[in-house]
């Protein structure tokens, strides 16, 4: 594998002198990092097409006489990959067997409506990433933001507007607070963030469970651990009209990737928390505080994650159990990690994510199969965009120039 | 044994590290390779250790030809390194180390015999007196005994050919003497001893020949005879003799005052000492000294990257330290710093972002929390033209540049603002012969516009080209404060520990 | 070495640092052992008592249950508490350090405060002392496998998140293997190799392409999540057959099983149990005696002496990381054949997170992830009685403890968690 990788990254030096124009702008698109990802995404679609044929008893049953007659195999191979790939276009794209136009497009809005919370998690951990920061603690913050939303939105009447503007700064102040502590421990006494954040996590956990045995959360007439509904007045209203999920989140959380790239690329606090990031001891030495640096980006990285836990107790599920953060903090490392820390590129993955999980159900119904194969595609894509030399040896890309010379 | 280097020549990318270096050592001597940081002599030695490969040249044991794939080769054949950062495993202990790669081991589990390690610690140990106790664990010792075991581990594989790369950089001068003569008690016992140093003392206390290293060639050879300004002169090179044109200064009113100032490092160990002196406004006074003497720690404890344990240092009247780095730098303080791939730039930053590093929250960068990216931009554009900083695009990032362009964004970086005072620390480092004259300009301009500059260098014939001033350091004392025409065997001297008076 | 630094030369002596006295960990144990004395001890009404049950009907020899007066054995135990933390203050003072019997001691007495106080006055029911025992160790299984399994990686250099994923994967091919073949001990070979192979892609993309070892584990817990899930919705639902609970018999080792309380905690169990034993007291020994032992473990804290010496940086850690992987997965095994379950969807719960926390509070030896998961094991064990008894304290507390107990670890509050120096630095030469 070694030999081939070095084969590749020697040949630009052989290069013929004139390159054509044509070949060139090939060669660019080929080392661009776009491609890795493109590449990647094929890749993990072949792969999750692997195992829904291993998995597919139609095609087990053909290859047992696959030697007499295989056309069979095969044909129950394209049979599944049909299946498998139209239900999820259905499912998360556009339903083409729909019969009102409102019906079509709802498959997209779903989509939308998934990415949600992900592309506010996914803005948190990308700020973490680039001031140099791994926060694997989405998972809690987006547990105590929404704790502290949903308990705004049910204990409370307040006049509209007011009440959902409360109810969404809670969630942000429940997040923020548990990015703070792990932000405050690292700064002062060097706990690594990630041992901290995961465990942070449980600790968020538990104490929702707990809160939830108590009368001030518990929903009248059920045992169950659940809060009450969240008042009207605090939910997210529907965007798109009744008949579609997309609330009003979805505009906040886009709103909120043009604030995080603003704050990146455009303020003073994110030229700070990007020079800490890429380099502590030069941001030091130009006067900048690393402590406050870590704290600060911990803060807002915790409050976006806390906005996420807003999508479902004001959005779409409308109270509060200790499952609803399901995966999201952990899908939200993912999307972060494919959109490069980038609000674009988060708002971008967690749309292709979003609708990889809203093709769920349709992929269960229309085509036998479960919502884990989504999970094991989101994986691979990943893992493949984090080794982007590992991508291009599978598809026989060129290493771009830079990388030859850090490798000199 | 006696080892033979012919032809060594190793690149890193354009950089040529090692040029043609021939070596001979004989067994029972002292060779002593002698240059200043940076001329190439840890690249060989890392060579020979079979830790780099080379690209050209061969290695003789002996008269036989030898190819060290690893390090594991080279100690196989019966050389030994002692590294300048240790190569020792803090929570083990010393027989633990000693024995690491190459153990005695019981039963089929290889369960460790640590009895034979300690008895092989104690024979060395008590064969060259050291002193070393086999079961005391490495971070807790010093770093005198520390290098001690790493001469055990040596010992301890049979090496014949022992390579001390910078040996004393690390030691006290009573640590260093013990060392000497630990070196010489070696050589009587048969071992060939290679010696890498820039310290001209301790060359000329135990080296039987003398190679000098300039620049990754070796520029000559000496007896241990020669006076100390013979190797000096050598290892330096008067070459590209360094001129710059200024006119005499016209100092003013004092603008810094240190007094006393003292730092004591992580380890307990005194690493500036009291240091007074004072910097007059239009006027350069530069610090010279071989690395290590507490320069580093002298313009860190100024800027307040590390707080002093006492004194202080004044700014135009105002007390400077115990402020934050930023208060400091915005008091009127330039700050170019020693590492400047470690310090001065954001690699992956672009550079129109590097050159406002320290000012991105200040009129006119800034309004209130906003960036004013036009402003920056167009500021941009012109220092990297003023600057001449050679790039295709103030957006291309920082990391990009060669390292002379590198050093043109810190040095348009901190020449940006109105200064009262610019520390740099060997702001020539590395540069090319035209980026340096570039840099030495723009620092006499600096002065002639009326700041008071300190400059640290390494290299005698920058401080002299200079310095309007020259301050000496030597373990962490400023052993004297002399004029820019102060003869060189005496700077040498100085630069030794010796005071101006004894020096003259 | 006092004799070293007294023969150095003066300046060299006073050159040697100094650390700082750490007073952290006594203040930590005393304000802890004065809160069991305010809650526990005073808190207990006076004239009430505990019972606690040893014996069970099974035993050889009977020991009678034994009731202490809580309020007064409550003040003891936090009094021994409160002792103990002086003891620590007074190692500090002298730069020294305590033995392991410390923490070990200092938490029997803490916890069996807090049960004399949880059981006070209530005669119905009573502490079972066995039981509760018998339960700790069993569910510490999965949690020692684990946080053996990160010590090997670690101590290598390697930082394995990815222990939930290994101890998935593990339970997942014990299920099927044993299902296909009929026979659960065919189980505890499958899973190793289910947890090796996770382990081998975690090392080949840290050593091969240094892709940021965090990244990947949590990557490879999705993975190993999404397929087990995928292959447990589909070929085992389709089939039954390969999904079926199979378990192991308890073994009782003759004679030792009959020695009172340890007896059956220790010695009436399964085999995977057994083999806990065998992997912990071997990795602890070779781990910290042996060659092999001497050269991982230099790999960890740095890589470059290692290499200097001729050792492999990089193949010492695949090995290893392989290793840790296998033994997490022989772990997994605890979840479906050792307990006689069917696999299940995220049947491991965040157990590989937990295991974690036992390895760092384990301060990354095999003894201290026996002791710290057997220390998390009670808690989860106590939370079941508790629950069972009603007890003051809300179960989520309890269940909250082990991950606080961490973070006080790692932010230096309680002892000194000082990983090896090198890991998770990808090695490039």
């Amino acid at each position: 594998m070694s030999a081939e990788t070095q084969t590749t990254a020697g040949e630009p030096e052989q290069q013929a002198p004139e390159p054509s124009r044509s070949r060139q702008v090939l060669r660019e698109i080929a080392e661009s990092s776009s491609m890795v990802v493109f590449m990647a995404i094929v890749a993990s679609m072949i792969i999750g097409g692997v195992l829904i044929i291993l998995a597919d008893e139609a095609v087990q049953e053909s290859a047992a006489y696959f030697f007499s007659r295989p056309g069979d195999t095969f044909a129950a191979i394209g049979d599944a990959l049909g299946a498998a790939y139209s239900a999820m276009f259905n499912g998360a794209v556009l339903n083409l067997q729909a019969e009102s136009f409102a019906a079509m497009i709802k498959p997209f809005t779903q989509t939308l409506t998934m990415a949600t919370p992900l592309i506010f998690a996914g803005l948190g951990l990308g700020i973490g990433f680039r001031a140099g920061l791994f926060n694997i603690g989405a998972q809690g913050q987006i547990l105590m933001g929404a704790t502290f939303g949903a308990y705004i939105g049910f204990a409370f009447s307040l006049p509209w507007g007011l009440h959902l503007l409360l109810a969404v700064l809670g969630c942000a102040l429940g997040g923020a607070l548990w990015g703070f502590i792990p932000g405050v421990l690292k700064a002062r006494t060097g706990a690594h963030e990630v041992i901290v954040t995961i465990m942070l996590n449980y600790v968020a956990l538990y104490l929702v469970a707990w809160l939830l045995s108590l009368e001030a959360f518990q929903r009248e007439g059920s045992d169950n651990p659940i809060s009450p509904l969240v008042a009207e007045t605090a939910q997210y209203p529907q965007i798109l009209g009744v008949q579609f999920n997309l609330h009003l989140g979805f505009l906040l959380a886009l709103a909120c990737a043009w604030g995080v790239w603003w704050l990146m690329e455009r303020s003073t606090l994110g030229f700070r928390l990007r020079a800490v990031g890429a380099n502590p001891s030069a941001a030091r030495t130009a006067g900048m505080s690393i402590g406050a640096a870590t704290i600060i980006t911990m803060v807002i990285a915790g409050a976006l994650a806390g906005l996420a836990g807003s999508a479902p107790v004001l959005g779409t599920q409308k109270y509060l159990t200790d499952a609803v953060a399901g995966s999201i903090g952990f899908d939200a490392i993912t999307v972060a990690l494919l959109g490069r820390s980038r609000p674009l590129g988060i708002v971008l993955a967690a749309i292709l994510f979003g609708g990889l999980q809203a093709s769920g159900p349709s992929l269960q119904v229309n085509a036998g199969l479960p919502v884990d194969i989504v999970v094991v595609i989101q994986a691979l894509i990943v893992l493949f965009i984090a080794a982007p030399p590992l991508v291009r040896w599978m598809f026989r890309l060129p290493s771009p120039a830079h990388e030859k010379e850090v490798a000199a | 044994m006696k080892l033979e280097l012919r032809g060594i020549t190793k690149r890193f990318g354009d950089f040529t590290a090692n040029d043609r270096i021939d070596l001979l050592v004989e067994p029972g001597t002292v060779h002593a390779l002698l240059g200043e940081n940076g001329a190439g002599k840890s690249t060989l030695m890392n060579v020979l250790f079979g830790l780099y490969d080379a690209d050209e040249g061969e290695v003789l044991l002996d008269d036989e030809p030898v190819v060290f794939a690893g390090p594991g080769d080279a100690m196989a054949a019966g050389i030994g390194m002692v590294h300048q950062h240790f190569m020792l495993v803090h929570p083990f202990t010393v027989a633990e180390n000693v024995m690491l790669g190459h153990e005695d081991v019981r039963g089929p589990a290889k369960l460790l015999d640590l009895d034979a390690a300690r008895a092989k610690v104690r024979e060395i140990s008590d064969r060259f007196n050291f002193n070393v106790d086999p079961d005391a664990v490495i971070e807790d010792l010093p770093v005198g005994a520390q290098q001690r075991v790493e001469i055990i581990k040596a010992l301890s594989r049979d090496a014949s050919v022992l390579i001390l790369d910078e040996p004393t950089a690390v030691l006290t001068p009573q640590e260093t003497d013990e060392l000497l003569g630990i070196v010489k008690d070696l050589r009587d016992a048969g071992t060939a001893v290679v010696l890498i140093t820039h310290k001209l003392r301790e060359v000329k206390a135990v080296a039987d020949t003398i190679t000098v290293i300039r620049r990754g060639k070796v520029v000559g050879t000496a007896e241990p005879s020669a006076t100390q300004e013979e190797l000096a002169s050598l290892m330096v090179g008067r070459a590209v003799s360094m001129r710059v044109d200024k006119e005499d200064a016209t100092p003013g009113d004092t603008m810094l005052a240190v007094d006393g100032l003292t730092v004591v490092d992580a380890a307990g160990i005194v690493q500036l000492d009291h240091v007074s002196f004072e910097v007059k406004a239009g006027e350069i006074l530069a610090i010279a000294g071989v690395q290590g003497n507490g320069q580093t720690e002298l313009t860190e404890a100024l800027i307040g990257v590390v707080s002093p344990d006492a004194g202080s240092a004044s700014l135009d009247g105002d007390v400077i330290t115990g402020r934050s780095i930023k208060d400091v730098l915005l008091s009127g303080i330039g700050f170019v710093p020693e590492d400047r791939t470690e310090d001065g730039i954001v690699a992956n930053m672009t550079i129109a972002n590097n050159l406002i590093l320290d000012l991105h929250d200040q009129e006119p960068y800034a309004k209130g929390f906003a960036l004013q990216p036009k402003v920056i931009a167009d500021e941009a554009r012109k220092h990297v033209e003023q600057f001449d900083v050679r790039a295709t695009s103030i957006e291309q990032t920082a990391g990009s540049l060669s390292g002379g362009n590198q050093q043109k964004v810190v040095l348009a970086r901190e020449l940006s603002r109105p200064l009262k005072l610019l520390i740099a620390s060997n702001p020539t480092r590395g540069l090319d012969v035209g980026s340096i004259e570039f840099v030495h300009k723009r620092i006499v301009a600096e002065r002639d516009a009326g700041a008071a500059v300190i400059i640290v260098s390494a290299e005698l014939d920058e401080v002299v080209a200079l310095a309007d001033r020259i301050a000496v350091m030597y373990h962490g004392r400023i052993v004297g404060i002399v004029a820019p025409d102060t003869d060189r065997d005496t700077l040498g001297l100085m630069m030794a520990g010796a005071h101006q008076e004894e020096a003259a | 070495m006092t004799a070293t630094v007294a023969d150095a030369p003066a300046a060299a002596a006073s050159n040697a640092p100094i650390p700082p006295k750490k007073f952290g960990p006594a203040i930590a144990l005393g304000v802890i052992a004065l809160l069991s004395l305010v809650i526990f001890g005073l808190g207990t009404a006076s004239g009430a008592s505990t019972t606690f049950v040893i014996a069970r009907p099974t035993d050889f020899f009977k020991i009678p249950s034994f009731t202490l007066p809580s309020q007064l054995a409550a003040i003891l135990l936090s009094v021994v508490g409160l002792a103990l933390a002086g003891w620590t203050a007074y190692r500090a003072n002298q730069r020294r350090k305590v033995g392991l019997w410390v923490p070990v001691v200092y938490g029997m007495a803490i916890m069996g405060a807090l049960l004399t106080w949880a059981g006070a006055g209530r005669d119905a029911t009573s502490i079972q002392l066995t039981g509760l025992l018998t339960s700790s160790l069993f569910l510490a299984v999965p949690l020692v496998f684990g946080a053996l399994a990160g010590t090997l990686c670690e101590r290598s250099g390697i930082i394995n998140i990815a222990i939930e994923g290994q101890l998935l994967a593990g339970a997942f091919l014990a299920a099927l293997v044993a299902s296909m073949v009929g026979n659960p001990y065919v189980g505890l070979i499958a899973a190793p190799i289910a947890g090796a192979l996770v382990g081998l892609v975690l090392a080949i993309f840290a050593t091969k392409y240094w892709v940021n070892q965090i990244v990947v584990g949590v990557v490879l817990n999705m993975l190993v999540l999404g397929l087990t899930s995928f292959f447990f919705s589909t070929v085992m639902t389709e089939n039954g057959d390969l999904n079926q609970p199979l378990g192991m018999p308890k073994l009782a080792i003759p004679l030792l099983s009959k020695i009172p309380v340890l007896g059956p905690v220790l010695f009436n169990q399964n085999l995977l149990v057994y083999i806990l034993y065998v992997v912990v007291a071997v990795l602890q020994i070779m781990l910290f005696r042996s060659r092999w032992g001497l050269r991982v473990r230099a790999v960890g804290e740095h890589p470059k002496a290692a290499d200097t010496v001729g050792i492999q940086v990089n193949r010492t850690r695949v090995r290893n990381t392989v290793l840790g992987g296998a033994i997490a997965g022989l772990g997994g095994a605890f979840f479906t054949v050792a307990s006689g379950l069917a696999f299940g969807k995220e049947m491991t719960a965040g157990k590989g997170y937990i295991a974690l926390a036992a390895m760092i509070l384990g301060r990354w030896s095999p003894r201290g992830a026996l002791a710290a998961a057997l220390l998390f094991g009670f808690a989860d064990a106590l939370r079941a009685q508790l629950g069972a008894i009603g007890s003051p304290i809300p179960s989520q507390f309890l269940a909250m403890f082990p991950y606080i107990a961490t973070i006080f670890a790692v932010a230096g509050l309680v002892g000194h968690a000082r990983p090896p120096a090198s890991e998770g630095i990808p090695y490039k030469k």
